[in-house]
């Protein structure tokens, strides 16, 4: 199909899911990691600009793990039970926390009007919003490092980098949801969450130049490098976009930025989906199956697109006035 | 699994069922402007709020659940089963897409605009029930591959999707969501209008339910009866395990209730009716059915369980379409009150049709074993071999016990609360 093997098209499929997932979900869990945070005067405010700002919404953002779930163990059966396996514990630990996630926040916006449900809550849910990213991150990085070796310190490091590339993407996300004092507040935090993030990245190469050696040569090949370089880059623009008040310019940025990581890792990982066991080629389920998804991915596609856009369209297209 | 799947196959069946209620109530409200519907729709979408976050959570959940439990399954069965999963993934995109704008578009869009967006939640419930049960109809009658020592090769995953059972399975398991959906409602009101006979949306309500779950109820156990004569073809081995059919008869009676015993391969106190189980399965009264002894005892399923869970789920679900009926005439479908016997019945109903759903899932579970995808990968095969799974399991357990807890209180302060604030202008302006 397309001159390419079959599964090098699903492989891009992944990518634009875990990309959109990285994007949309990420800014989710970065929601509640700013509500956990929220602070100063304006505090319910903030509160209340995250809820509003992901209620429609997050549902559906999460949809993208399922999808990249199913495209895994459809089309790459045996590294999903080998993934499965490896990363039992911290996969569980991510279970956990989308479980109860979901659960607090549809729970607290229907108690409250109650004294302090609401807060109990609502302190779930940001406390699930962090270890779900972070525990991803983990993966991530053990799945990196081999062996899945999610304790070690680049993969602790990665676990870290992922809760504050969530925080970055929600607080710029948050500053073209509302005007006023507010998006101020989202503005400083969205510029402190980049410091924040470039400071765990240097941390993350080091632990990398450190402790495993082989990741660090990886990410210095020339195949990721660019979108390494591009990252890094983009993390500055986010700062500027912001300190110029170019919100939807910021937003645009931060998105590009997240790619850039995801791509530079993933072209550090190729062709491998398990380091040094598994290659994309190996691991493909027979070329029917792949067909067959990608007709389906086509077909579906062809539903999802229109109904996405009506999503944002609805609910994402002005920003709110806020009088705070 | 079991608990994460009887927790999300309550919820899920909820999420297929519930929307056709909220279809129902909001056109009723777009045709009589009678602001009862209103309001009935305005809560019931507090109820899909909650129902559907936790059916998501829980369906994620499954689908790494899949990985965590049953790696070597997986590593089997997904080229094969993968995608009808992908197109449930898409079924379930597009109904959380429409979710997320029906239940927080109440205000930003026309009234026609917001009922239509009720139809895709309802369709692409009712797609990912029916792709969803398609795999778990391909694990009874595998099909699409050949299997060569224990690998699944040539593979069609079209075949697979329309498997032999695949109709009849689908058909049956969406039309329970709907029986559940409609009869758990109406319970709810029932309940109210026997506390507070006085309630203006509890009238309204009990109806709404009780179209849709009246509807389903007689269509089910048409569906039902295809599925067993089904089953004496494709799935003999189950259907001798439902009927606690140890013996290959000719012709066969029906076991009606009783207690299968195992070592003396009897079964003790049941009724029997003759001929009757070799008309049900095969239209002819002297035709044989084969029983358990027809088979390999390694390839035998624990008939104990299986034929209690059967009868139990013809059981209730005879006493529902009896219900169902007796709403139907003494209320003239609902422009009547409902009596007060008929009140507690419908109470009742909401119980029976739980219990019918989810013995009805142990039946096509328990009536598998000792196979995960029959003939195919035994159970014991593909279970995980991670270290400390029971303590995730008790883990995920007691979590799934406290959500279920805390739901379940909120939904009912949601019925009690019924009388929902609506800006008084929204109703005066047709809104």
């Amino acid at each position: 199909m397309f001159g390419m093997p079959a599964e090098a098209l699903v492989a891009c499929v992944a990518v634009v899911a875990i990309a959109l997932y990285a994007i949309f979900g990420g800014a989710d869990f970065g929601g509640g990691v700013w509500d956990v945070l929220a602070s100063g005067p304006r505090r319910a405010q903030q509160q209340e600009i995250i809820g509003h700002a992901i209620g429609p919404v997050w549902e559906t953002n999460h949809v993208w793990l399922i999808f990249m779930i199913v495209l895994l163990f459809t089309c790459f059966p045996p590294a999903f039970a080998a993934l499965s396996i490896g990363l039992y514990t911290p996969l569980t630990f991510v279970l956990v926390g989308i479980i109860l996630r979901g659960a607090a926040y549809a729970f607290r916006s229907q108690v409250y009007h109650e004294a302090r449900l609401p807060q109990f809550w609502g302190h779930v849910f940001g406390i699930a919003s962090i270890v779900s990213p972070f525990f991803f991150g983990t993966c991530v990085g053990g799945l990196t490092v081999g062996n899945f070796a999610w304790t070690s310190p680049f993969a602790l490091c990665v676990g870290l980098l992922a809760v504050a590339l969530c925080a970055q993407v929600a607080a710029v996300f948050l500053t073209c949801e509302v005007r006023g004092p507010v998006r101020q507040d989202f503005r400083t935090r969205g510029m402190i969450a980049t410091v924040v993030l470039a400071a765990l990245g240097a941390l993350a190469l080091g632990s990398a130049a450190l402790t495993a050696p082989h990741v660090f040569a990886a990410l210095r090949q020339p195949q990721s490098l660019p979108g390494i370089l591009t990252a890094m880059t983009l993390g500055f623009v986010v700062v500027a976009c912001l300190w110029f008040r170019r919100y939807n310019f910021a937003r645009i940025a931060v998105c590009i930025e997240t790619v850039a990581i995801l791509l530079g890792w993933y072209a550090s990982q190729a062709p491998y989906l398990i380091p040094g066991e598994l290659t994309y080629a190996q691991a493909a389920a027979p070329p029917e199956t792949l067909r067959a998804f990608l007709v389906l991915s086509m077909c579906g596609g062809a539903l999802l697109i229109p109904s996405l856009w009506l999503l944002f369209r609805v609910f994402k297209n002005a920003p709110l006035e806020y009088p705070g | 699994m079991g608990t994460s799947l009887a927790f999300h196959y309550i919820f899920a069946a909820i999420g297929v069922g519930f929307p056709m209620l909220l279809v129902i109530v909001e056109g009723l409200w777009l045709r009589t402007k009678d602001e009862r519907y209103y309001r009935l729709a305005r809560t019931w979408s507090r109820v899909l709020l909650l129902l559907f976050a936790i059916g998501a959570v829980s369906g994620t959940t499954l689908s790494f659940e899949l990985g965590l439990l049953w790696p070597e399954f997986m590593r089997h069965a997904g080229a094969v089963i993968g995608v009808p999963f992908s197109a449930e993934g898409f079924a379930f995109f597009i109904e959380a897409i429409f979710v997320g704008i029906y239940l927080y578009g109440w205000d930003r869009l026309s009234p026609l605009a917001h009922w239509l967006c009720s139809f895709p939640i309802a369709i692409s419930g009712a797609l990912s029930a029916a792709f969803v049960t398609a795999v778990n109809a391909w694990m009874n009658t595998p099909a699409g591959f050949r299997n060569d020592h224990g690998r699944a090769v040539d593979i069609d995953p079209v075949a697979a999707i329309f498997n032999p059972a695949m109709p009849t399975e689908v058909i049956h398991t969406t039309l329970a969501a709907y029986v559940f959906a409609g009869f758990a409602t109406a319970a709810v009101y029932a309940f109210t209008l026997l506390r507070e006979p006085a309630n203006r949306y509890a009238g309204a309500g009990l109806r709404v339910a009780m179209l849709v779950g009246a509807t389903a109820i007689p269509l089910q156990l048409v569906v039902g009866d295809i599925s067993a004569r089904f089953d004496a073809h494709y799935e003999p081995i189950k259907l001798a395990a439902m009927e606690a059919q140890f013996h290959t008869e000719a012709p066969a009676e029906l076991t009606v209730g009783g207690i299968p015993d195992d070592t003396t391969r009897e079964t003790h106190w049941a009724l029997r009716v003759p001929y009757l189980l070799s008309i049900l399965a095969f239209e002819n009264p002297h035709a044989t059915v084969r029983g358990l002894d027809a088979f390999p005892e390694r390839d035998e399923p624990n008939p104990v369980p299986v034929h209690l869970c059967f009868d139990t789920m013809v059981g209730t679900g005879s006493l529902l379409l009896a219900i169902a009926a007796w709403w139907a005439i003494s209320t003239r479908i609902g422009t009547k009150r409902p009596g007060t016997w008929l009140a507690r019945a419908l109470v009742a109903s909401g119980g029976l049709a739980f219990v019918a759903m989810e013995a009805g899932w142990m039946v096509t579970e328990l009536g598998r074993q000792p196979w995960i995808a029959h003939g195919f990968l035994r159970t014991k095969d593909a279970v995980t071999t991670a270290p400390s799974l029971d303590i995730a399991f008790y883990g995920f357990t007691i979590l799934y016990l406290f959500l279920a807890t805390t739901l379940a209180w909120l939904l009912l302060r949601i019925r009690t609360d019924e009388d929902i604030q609506v800006p008084a202008g929204a109703i005066a302006e047709g809104r």
